[in-house]
């Protein structure tokens, strides 16, 4: 899917017009690590060595393994990084941690590893204050810029599961005491769809965004939380045209979509362990599915109680 | 992080003070700062901040620390879930050439 327009090759590279002294800092073949890298670095002369990571950024190639203590020293040894610089010293990321073993990298290839601040943004001080760290330079942060910026990839995400989704709604929207009606496939479907949409973006653009403030710790109970005030507030709005049956599915449907949407959130943030995502799920899916069903036997129920 | 907060009493993270040579790496590497050395021995702060990266046991050097590392992600626990016996293939063989 182009990923390799992604990709740069992995070698040593030169930033400035470094020496045998310079500092060498490692990184992971992904164009946008490097650019931010290499722009963090500008005015400054240094090596980058750009391990083989499958164009993936450091973090996640660290914790395949893709960004390991293997690849490390490979790319030492066939760039003859030794020849090149005086010193054996490593500057790896903080974030590449979870592939890498310091201590093994130097049994390998005589190189020491420095484990450097978690943001490139960071690095020149960390160069200049002869390579001292804060705690804050060591500490992920996940501000709301960042928890904006993954909407859209998340939002990407749930096109297919949309399309699969309104195809069932249509179809169920349609059925009644008349067996099947078009007209209601129609407008009932389009109700049910826009409760889709509404329960997507409760899901995976506002909880993530207010993540902090929403009360609770499970991602599905925040999701659940946020969709339910969002159908809280349509219900009030509509409760006469919808009347009591469809109202109650919609207090029911567009709280589970949510829960759903922001449970899946829980891989894009950084600081959620895959011990407590599965305890989350371990409760949260046998509900999700209860609710899931109750909304839709609400919902085509109703047009046998009008 | 402050804010941050997920589940508690759940990170397999654990640390056998015995093994520990307290040579600073842990609290180096782990991304939310939970251990702390202090006269020589690690000691972990605050476990149920732990995300289970796996930083810090892979950067032990007297295997003081264990953790079954992973993604916190829903997509992967249920890719976990299904191919369970697969998944658990893949694990066995990543830590054999670690």
């Amino acid at each position: 899917m182009g990923r390799h327009r992604y990709r740069i090759e992995p070698r040593l590279y030169a930033v400035g017009s470094p020496g045998p002294d310079s500092p060498v800092l490692v990184t992971a073949n992904y164009k946008m690590t490097f650019d931010a890298l290499r722009k963090e670095l500008g005015g400054q002369n240094a090596w980058i060595l750009v391990l083989e990571t499958g164009g993936i950024n450091v973090w996640c190639a660290a914790g395949k393994g893709t960004f390991g203590t293997e690849e490390v020293a490979r790319r030492v040894k066939t760039t003859r990084l030794a020849e090149v610089v005086n010193h054996r010293r490593l500057i790896l990321p903080q974030l590449g941690a979870p592939g890498v073993a310091a201590h093994r990298v130097r049994e390998e290839c005589g190189f020491s590893v420095v484990y450097g601040p978690v943001r490139a943004q960071d690095i020149p001080r960390f160069l200049t204050e002869r390579m001292k760290t804060t705690p804050e330079m060591r500490r992920v942060v996940f501000p709301v810029s960042e928890r904006l910026a993954l909407a859209p990839v998340e939002l990407a995400g749930f096109l297919r599961p949309t399309g699969w989704a309104f195809l069932a709604l249509f179809l169920l929207a349609g059925i009644g005491p008349w067996v099947f009606s078009p007209s209601a496939s129609w407008h009932r479907g389009l109700g049910a769809s826009g409760v889709w949409l509404a329960g997507i973006l409760c899901g995976a653009v506002i909880t993530p965004v207010l993540l902090p403030w929403i009360p609770g710790r499970a991602f599905s109970a925040k999701g659940g939380l946020v969709g339910g005030c969002f159908a809280a507030c349509i219900a009030a709005f509509f409760w006469e045209a919808l009347g009591v049956f469809q109202g109650m599915a919609l207090l029911v449907a567009l709280p589970v979509i949510s829960s759903f949407a922001a449970m899946n959130f829980t891989g894009a943030t950084p600081f959620t362990s895959p011990s407590g995502v599965e305890k989350e799920m371990r409760r949260a899916i046998p509900l999700q599915a209860a609710a899931v069903v109750l909304a839709v036997t609400l919902w085509v129920g109703s047009t046998f109680a009008g | 992080m402050e804010g941050f907060r997920y589940m508690d009493g759940v990170s397999t993270l654990r640390l056998e003070e015995v093994a520990c040579v307290g040579c600073g790496m842990c609290p180096t590497v782990c991304p939310h700062g939970i251990f702390t050395v202090d006269r020589g021995k690690a000691t972990i702060l605050d476990r149920d901040a732990c995300m289970e990266c796996g930083a810090c046991a892979k950067n032990c050097p007297s295997d003081a620390l264990s953790v079954t590392p992973g993604v916190g992600c829903a997509s992967y626990v249920i890719q976990g879930w299904l191919g369970g016996r697969k998944e658990l293939f893949r694990n066995i063989s990543k830590h054999a050439n670690v």
